[in-house]
């Protein structure tokens, strides 16, 4: 069990300084995450373009795992369509629950979080984010289907 | 409760780690350094030994046989509930009734005695810092009767407010529901002074004593509250046993709580009659293990003495609360006057779960979260603290451990 493992500097980093955070205007669909074993919250909010992701913002209060996750995410995503962020989504929990599973090289800088594996009670922290995409991406779909 | 009036005798905090068996442990490398106490205590050799006599020479049934391991249970049973009753200071072993926990007894109390008699128009009236075990009950109670949960509110130091409690305190009240030390602050409350003020306005006083008994010495009838609950794993006994006290008079009048055998003395088809107290609110059978390890709990905490005990955990309170002040980004969260061996924290730029994970990593043990209070979270509009707390076996050296890791915490999130 490392430390540095954990909190390599991509993820402090992201901590301090998390991309594409604050309200997103014009969002098609959004949804609020919380991890009330933690206190954790955030928000997603995505801007679709047909089946792609055009823009993702998100906003909330949560611990260093939390907050550098979603904002790799949203870096992750951008551009990405649903079925590629499935996938993408796969790969990152793969990795986030398997100690022996090596990241691939297109999962870019969500490979920073390969370190979370070896503390098996912060794996609900790196996921939130994820879970709240998914609800954001299905109330977008929601709202287009009613439309 | 007054934990620093306690005798300056000296305290060997070193000997007592040692009847400790599992502190002798390495947790990632480093010596385990167990702050954790509010969540669950350790249990010495004593009442492991003694859980392992009674599995190993005396278990049956209770209550139920004549022959002679059914009787050494049933003698070791009621022997543990009189070490309680001696424990607690009741008038009577009728007054003793084996629980899961403070949770089960607070919710017999909701289920039996508030719920058949309370109804719209009456109120509850609790505290802005109790554990959900506090909290939940009544509001269920609440849901089924139509009575009112009334919340005297806390101070930014985490005490009790007693003018707003007091202004709360009306005709209408019929039960007080307060913690006698608060899990997540540390706060000691005044509950003498608040059944006082109860009882002159003629509701009833359930004290939560979850966090009270492994740092003071209780005695019921001195404090003259109605009902007292409490855990016995806080009190470095085993889980899953725990007592209520209840004053004889309402423990009479309450309906059983559950159904099932030992509650009963006569069952028919038609009806049946419940056995005396307090057998009458233990249905089925009951943690017999579990009361004998929490006697002999009882028995090693009163050895080191109690009053000794509280003495070391505020010397280990003041020792690391003048520590975290000097360290720059940390916000101590419950600064009341009287507090029991309880430290909650935060640290400015690092998140309480990150601090548990570095904490950790050293082998320091401290809960991080909301300690079952989210309303105190809310009060003081964080979503979570870290909390170190002490218990008898706890060191100078263990704060020490504490500092260290939590500089190094500030290395990381520098
Ligand atoms: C103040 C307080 N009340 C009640 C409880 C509930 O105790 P248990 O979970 O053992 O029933 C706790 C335990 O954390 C507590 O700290």
């Amino acid at each position: 069990m490392d430390l540095k493992d954990l909190y390599r500097d991509v993820i402090l980093d992201h901590n301090r300084k998390p991309r594409n955070f604050g309200a997103l205007t014009g969002a098609d669909g959004q949804a609020d995450g919380h991890n009330p074993l933690c206190g954790d919250r955030l928000t997603v909010w995505v801007r679709l373009d047909g089946e792609r992701v055009a823009d993702i913002r998100f906003e909330g209060k949560g611990c260093a795992i939390s907050t550098a996750s979603a904002s790799l995410m949203t870096e992750a995503v951008k551009g990405k369509d649903k079925a590629a962020i499935k996938a993408l989504y796969e790969q990152v929990h793969t990795l986030l629950t398997h100690q022996d599973a090596t990241a691939d090289a297109s999962l870019g800088k969500l490979a920073a979080l390969a370190g979370v594996s070896e503390f098996p009670a912060r794996v609900k922290c790196a996921t939130l984010c994820w879970h709240t995409l998914n609800a954001a991406l299905d109330r977008s779909a929601d709202a287009v289907t009613t439309e | 409760m007054n934990a620093v009036s306690a005798v300056a005798a000296p305290f060997d905090a070193e000997r007592v780690r040692a009847d400790f068996p599992i502190l002798a442990q390495q947790v990632n490398g480093h010596p385990l350094v167990y702050l954790d106490s509010a969540a669950s205590g350790q249990r010495p050799l004593a009442v492991l030994r003694a859980v392992e006599r009674y599995e190993t020479h005396h278990h049956s049934n209770v209550h139920r046989g004549v022959h002679t391991l059914s009787q050494a249970a049933t003698e070791a049973f009621e022997g543990a509930r009189e070490r309680a009753r001696r424990f607690l200071n009741a008038r009577s072993t009728r007054e003793i009734v084996f629980v899961r926990g403070a949770t089960e007894g607070i919710n017999l109390v909701a289920q039996s005695f508030a719920r058949p008699r309370f109804g719209p128009g009456d109120e509850i009236l609790i505290t802005g810092l109790e554990h959900h075990a506090n909290i939940v009950p009544w509001q269920m109670v609440c849901e089924q009767s139509g009575c009112t949960l009334k919340v005297a509110p806390i101070d930014r130091r985490g005490e009790v407010d007693i003018g707003r409690l007091l202004e709360l305190l009306t005709a209408r009240t019929r039960l007080v529901a307060v913690a006698h030390v608060s899990n997540a602050l540390g706060t000691i409350v005044p509950v003498r002074r608040i059944i006082e003020a109860a009882h002159s306005s003629g509701a009833l006083v359930l004290v939560d004593g979850a966090q009270a008994v492994p740092h003071s010495a209780v005695d019921v009838r001195e404090l003259g509250c109605d009902f007292y609950a409490f855990s016995g794993h806080k009190l470095y006994g085993p889980t899953g046993i725990g007592v209520l006290y209840g004053r004889e008079e309402l423990l009479e009048e309450m309906p059983p709580w559950q159904g099932g055998g030992d509650m009963i003395r006569t069952v028919s088809f038609e009806k049946s009659t419940y056995n005396e107290l307090p057998w009458k609110f233990e249905a089925g059978t009951p943690n017999i293990s579990g009361a004998v390890g929490l006697a002999a709990a009882m028995d090693y905490l009163e050895s080191l003495g109690l009053g000794a005990v509280a003495a070391h955990e505020q010397r280990l309170l003041a020792l690391a609360t003048a520590e975290l002040e000097r360290m720059p980004g940390i916000e101590i969260i419950g600064t009341a006057a009287h507090k029991a061996a309880v430290l909650s924290f935060t640290l400015h730029g690092c998140h309480p779960h990150d601090l548990g994970t570095i904490l950790d990593s050293e082998g320091v043990a401290i809960r991080t979260g909301h300690h079952c209070a989210m309303p105190v979270m809310t009060f003081f509009d964080i979503p979570a603290t870290a909390r170190a707390s002490f218990g008898c076996y706890n060191t100078e050296a263990d704060v020490r451990a504490l500092v260290a890791a939590l500089g190094k915490a500030r290395e990381v999130f520098g």
